[in-house]
């Protein structure tokens, strides 16, 4: 099974807030980064959290964000970046969608 | 919108780095949560999720060991390893225990 996406593809974080356990973090959803790495395959801790095998494994991907395209107030370098690892279900083609 | 745990990016203090002795009932809470995950009785993902259900109350007011404690006994529940009735009479012997030896004055575990 190959990845949907490959190293330096722009990608979108889903904008969901589905309830339950969800290991995306609030502050990257709807937000635009780029594949830094592909860190393997994991079981899917939203299963796996009520107790589920979290069968098939997910790919998981290492995602950099740039810092001034999350935080309006940014004062930090320019070039500050931020490292998310996310699931592939939580990430769409930076083209896709709005924002 | 975002879930009472999800803060990252919010203003939270600041971060005081330092190392603090672990109370005995700690260690004991870690060496239960090591047990259960060893044993696949429960996985690091449903303790987490079960301290995340804890709710704005609870999560904020508790102390980290104090969370898992309370998450590793509800998952126990959930789970059918223990019963409401077994865990709470437990609970009674103990704190019977703890109060009868005279440690009113310091803070419950």
């Amino acid at each position: 099974m190959s990845d949907r996406f490959a190293v330096g593809e722009r990608v979108r974080v889903r904008a969901a807030w589905p309830p339950g356990h969800v290991r995306t973090p609030h502050y990257l959803r709807g937000k635009r980064g780029e594949i830094l790495s592909i860190a393997g395959r994991f079981a899917n801790p939203e299963e796996l959290a009520y107790g589920r095998d979290g069968k098939p494994a997910r790919a998981l991907y290492r995602v950099r964000f740039e810092q001034a395209a999350l935080w309006p107030d940014h004062q930090g370098r320019a070039r500050d970046t931020v490292v998310a690892d996310i699931f592939e279900h939580w990430l769409e083609p930076a083209e896709e969608g709005g924002a | 919108m975002h879930r009472h745990h999800d803060t990252g990016g919010e203003p939270a203090g600041p971060v005081v780095p330092e190392e603090h002795d672990y109370a005995a009932w700690e260690k004991r809470v870690d060496a239960i949560l090591r047990l259960l995950t060893q044993r696949r009785v429960i996985t690091v993902d449903e303790l987490r999720r079960g301290i995340e259900e804890l709710g704005p109350g609870a999560y904020d007011e508790l102390s980290y060991y104090q969370r898992w404690i309370a998450s590793v006994g509800n998952n126990l529940l959930e789970k059918g390893v223990v019963t409401v009735d077994e865990l709470g009479r437990k609970l009674a012997e103990v704190e019977a225990r703890w109060r009868a030896a005279g440690r009113q004055g310091e803070a419950a575990p």
